[in-house]
């Protein structure tokens, strides 16, 4: 029986998002005017954070298989194979918005829903990491988001037990107004064991566990797909709040009951709560689903069906079952207490109901919720690229070890310790590479394998050139991975972007996949799984296009893992790669002349490859002893780096005479590693090299500790590791 | 030697610890059981050579570290058989619990810098004649890390008098070279404290993670040795 309709204004339409165009369509797809309960789910159904309305034809071009890969997007998350019957399955997600209105509990939350994507997959989590872009520091709300921000990211896998491995933090003015907090989880699964979210199967049983169902997160996707102006602060209520203790229950509960036989299908009730986790199962699985509101475990009295289909509660999941085997999970999910409630069923009706108090509050066929969702070929306007800058109009400073100090002083360079040490990144004991380096790396339980994991992407190439910095971030990625000695597996996106209905946000869109996919191409490093967040901005500015990348990669036996630390007196410096001293949109030109301009260095894929695939080999024969990526800040940077980390100093070389010295020194050229080796082994890696066509140049020996440039006075360890340390635990404690 | 892990529904460093249990027996050609995992919930424990409190969040520990879990009823039975003599090592999570449960004196308080502080620190091993520490020397400067929020320890004076005056300091937070002095204390504990004993010797609590660095491929061994020495003397 359809529901009783009177027409919804105008306004109540807009309100929920539903563009007048949208709305038509709506009446189309359901024969009827919705109610109020019915226009709630197609909100949200509807929205750009869940129907992906704006990115969807774009995605399209990302390349998602290979051999190693078990299954791309499209579920929960990806899953790549890691030999001997295991795999990995990962994801890294957005909770951008939630984090500017309420730091703690939105990035907190954003941890909680990326691990529970990755165990409703069957896999116990094993690796966090995180992706964080602030405003200025000097923007006075900046040091409030950064300390919520990271208690809220660290209470959260803390109490779960999952260490938090490494990840990246930007402090630029252009997030001043929409910062990002992006998180990703990395889980472990045999790979016969993977659970999916397909509702294959009638009459069978829908069942509720975890925690009971509240008034938080209401509109949670919807805030997400709308941009911010003065009155966000207003939408607080829409964050949901976090309980990772009941979170470490679900998922011990859950991991239990998968050892069971019993569950069809599993699904989080993540953004859209129980809307959005039933329409996508019962989709799947080609069935209908009829749900029983009045059994749903609630908080709060008196919630409506409105409000019960559309709240974000937290750790909550969704699960079809096998029949009969309530009892099982029942028991499993007491032990833990837990909620557990029967509360629908899968029916051949091919529409999604929601019954409440005797009357049916929603009856909408499923391809309306699922596949008649608007998709935009939005318009747009790719940039014409900026030219490129020449070393020598970017003025030489007059000592390049101060200009190093400063540098790594900075807060686009300086040690993340104050943030790291936050985050429990030694729990499980499998961490075999802590953060700080290239990578995070954690060992397979009870194997020699290691798992290599980086989150990578510069904002400030991206901002100059998007198709440039969407090539950069996948090519930084595998870097990073390879720079621990690990094969690139795959990677997980988080794209983040401004207002696509602007044609130039959707030209950065647009350039910054055709980037990425370029790039993933020619590595074979596919795409298999990810999130699109649009609408990061305030006022009608924009964010700069930020497309998170988050790799990993395989290392076959930790014992021939390499990291970034210097190892011994007398080994020899190299630097592998290319040299064109390249300083436009570099850290030394925002810290030095306070400007970012021209363009972002070129990213030659095919040399990447080749270097690559070359360190890695080193890397395993034992050639070399230590590996870094050459990233932010250029070579002496680098260099830095690795004697911070090793406590050892380095006397260096001059640099080549054709090229100014602070473009050697400080140029962010691509396709680059730094490595060092014992003397004897120089010869080998240089003829090596030379069959690739890679040029290698002698940089100098690791010595004593200072680090020293001809002409220069030493630059004492102590001074550089105090001016790495210092800046921000000094500008957290400020005011 | 047999040994039973007490497991909360929010410990997390349960099975470290018994991994680093298992290896010290390995190591020590001892094939004798696995550690037994035992549920909170049991109200039954088998008996034993050694009982392991691990870290973790108890019960989430939004009331108070440890407050809860020293209620439930595993911990009755734990308590007994500490008081008839069986060693007792509660790990960060674990210690708190302990003190709750009233096995060792003193709290553990919020950390002085009000945040979560996950790093290897220095510990100068204050005694060496108890099954725990026998494969340390006194004085002897150890790296272990720690992974807390609430590791600032607290007594009353003559609790802390009592402490001092018994030798009851397992490990005091140190400089690497062993010096004791504030700014190797991370977390604001009285007198530097790391870790305790009961008056027999016979409890250890401790904030820092022995567990976690028990393999050159994790940074350090200095935690095995704890292990191992359970492993010889509880033989």
């Amino acid at each position: 029986m359809a529901p009783e309709t009177p027409a919804l204004s105008e306004e109540l339409v807009a309100e929920h998002g539903i563009s007048p165009e949208e709305y038509v369509r709506l009446l189309e797809e359901l024969g009827r005017e919705p109610t109020l309960t019915e226009l709630g789910v197609f909100s949200v159904m509807w929205s750009e954070h869940c129907s992906y309305k704006s990115s969807r034809v774009w995605l399209k071009k990302l390349p998602t298989s290979g051999p190693q890969v078990i299954q791309g997007p499209g579920e929960n998350a990806g899953v790549v194979s890691l030999g001997d019957g295991q795999a990995a399955v990962f994801k890294m997600e957005s909770h951008n918005h939630p984090s500017y209105i309420e730091p703690y509990q939105g990035a907190a939350t954003g941890v909680g829903g990326i691990m529970r994507d990755v165990f409703t997959m069957g896999a116990r989590p094993i690796a966090n990491m995180n992706a964080l872009r602030f405003g200025s520091p000097s923007h006075p709300k900046t040091r409030h988001l950064v300390a919520g921000v990271v208690s809220g990211i660290g209470d959260y896998g803390n109490c779960m037990g999952v260490p938090t491995i490494g990840g990246e933090t930007n402090f630029d003015p252009r997030y001043n107004d929409n910062i990002l907090v992006n998180a990703m989880c990395v889980g472990l699964v045999d790979a016969n064991r993977i659970f999916k979210s397909a509702a294959k199967g009638v009459g069978l049983p829908v069942v509720y566990v975890g925690s009971k169902t509240g008034r938080d997160g209401i509109h949670g996707a919807t805030m997400a797909s709308a941009e911010f102006d003065e009155t966000s602060e207003e939408k607080r209520p829409t964050v949901q709040v976090g309980d990772p203790f009941t979170e470490k229950l679900l998922v011990e509960a859950c991991l239990e009951l998968m050892n069971e036989d019993v569950i069809i299908a599993i699904q989080d009730m993540g953004a859209a709560g129980l809307t959005s986790s039933s329409v996508e199962m019962a989709d799947k699985g080609g069935v209908g689903i009829d749900l029983d509101l009045d059994k749903v475990p609630m908080r709060e009295e008196g919630m409506t069906a409105y409000e019960m289909l559309l709240s974000e509660s937290q750790e909550r999941m969704l699960m079809v079952l096998k029949p009969g085997s309530e009892p099982v999970a029942e028991r499993i999910f007491t032990k833990w207490e837990l909620d557990f409630a029967v509360i629908g069923k899968t029916t051949v009706t091919g529409h999604f109901v929601a019954r409440h108090n005797g009357t049916v509050e929603a009856d909408i066929p499923l391809p309306a919720l699922a596949h008649a969702a608007p998709v935009y070929e939005r318009p747009y306007e790719k940039r014409d690229p900026l030219p490129a800058i020449a070393a020598k109009d970017v003025s030489a400073p007059p000592s390049i070890l101060n200009a190093l100090e400063r540098l790594i002083g900075s807060p686009h360079l300086s040690s993340r310790r104050w943030i790291y040490e936050q985050y429990d990144h030694m729990v499980m004991a499998d961490t075999v590479q802590r953060p700080g380096g290239d990578s995070g790396v954690v060992r397979v339980h009870g194997t020699q394998k290691g798992l290599a994991v980086s989150c990578d992407v510069t904002p400030r190439y991206c901002a100059a050139d998007p198709y440039e910095g969407g090539k950069q971030a996948v090519a930084e990625c595998w870097r990073n991975l390879t720079a621990t000695g690990a094969k690139p597996l795959a990677i997980t996106d988080c794209l983040n972007f401004g207002n696509p209905e602007r044609p130039e946000i959707m030209g950065e869109f647009v350039s910054a996949i055709e980037g990425m996919a370029e790039a993933c191409k020619v590595f074979h490093f596919p795409v298999v799984s990810g999130n699109v967040s649009l609408y990061n901005e305030t006022n009608g500015v924009a964010i700069p296009p930020t497309p998170a990348v988050g790799g990993v990669g395989l290392i076959a036996d930790i014992a021939e893992m390499s990291d970034i630390a210097l190892k011994a007196d007398g080994d020899v410096i190299l630097l592998l790669g290319k040299e064109t001293g390249h300083l436009g949109q570099s850290i030394y030109m925002t810290v030095m002349e306070d400007r970012l301009e021209g363009a972002p260095p070129p990213v030659d894929l095919a040399s990447e490859r080749v270097m690559g695939d070359l360190v890695r080999g080193f890397i395993k024969s034992g050639t070399v002893d230590a590996v870094h990526d050459c990233g932010d800040g250029g070579l002496l940077v680098a260099i830095a780096e690795m004697a911070l980390a090793g406590k050892r100093g380095v006397a260096l070389e001059a640099p080549p005479a054709d090229m100014p010295a602070h473009a050697v020194w400080f140029g962010e050229d691509q396709a680059r590693y730094v490595v060092t080796a014992t003397p004897d082994k120089v010869d080998t890696i240089k003829d090596v090299a030379a069959i690739y066509n890679v040029p290698v140049r002698v940089l100098g020996t690791v010595s004593e500790d200072t680090i020293t440039v001809p002409g220069e006075a030493p630059l004492p360890l102590g001074m550089l590791r105090a001016a790495y340390e210092d800046w921000l635990p000094r500008f957290m404690t400020q005011g | 030697m047999k040994a039973n892990v007490i497991v909360f529904p929010g410990s997390n460093c349960d099975r470290d610890a018994a991994v680093a249990l298992q290896s010290a027996m390995s190591a020590a050609g001892n094939v004798m059981s696995a550690p037994k995992m035992v549920w909170h919930g049991d109200s039954e424990l088998p008996e034993s050579d050694l009982i392991l409190v691990p870290g973790g969040f108890s019960y989430g520990d939004y009331l108070r570290s440890g407050a809860m879990a020293a209620h439930s009823p595993i911990m009755r039975e734990v308590v007994r058989q500490a008081k008839s003599g069986t060693p007792v090592l509660g790990i960060c999570n674990g210690f708190q619990v302990l003190t709750e449960a009233g096995l060792l004196p003193g709290v553990l308080m919020r950390n002085a810098s009000l945040r979560f502080i996950c790093k290897d620190v220095y510990l100068r091993v204050e005694r060496d004649d108890t099954a725990f520490a026998g494969h340390y020397q006194k004085d002897q400067v150890v790296r272990i890390p720690i992974a807390h929020k609430d590791g600032c320890y607290f007594a009353d004076p003559s609790t802390m008098y009592l402490l001092e005056n018994e030798d009851r300091i397992a490990f005091r937070y140190c400089e690497e070279d062993g010096a004791i002095t504030e700014a190797a204390n991370p977390n604001g504990s009285s007198a530097n404290i790391a870790g305790i004993y009961n008056d027999t010797g016979t409890v250890l609590g401790m904030m820092p993670h022995p567990e976690r660095l028990i393999d050159p491929a994790l940074y350090g061994t200095d935690g095995a040795k704890m292990f191992s020495s359970l492993v010889e003397k509880l033989h």
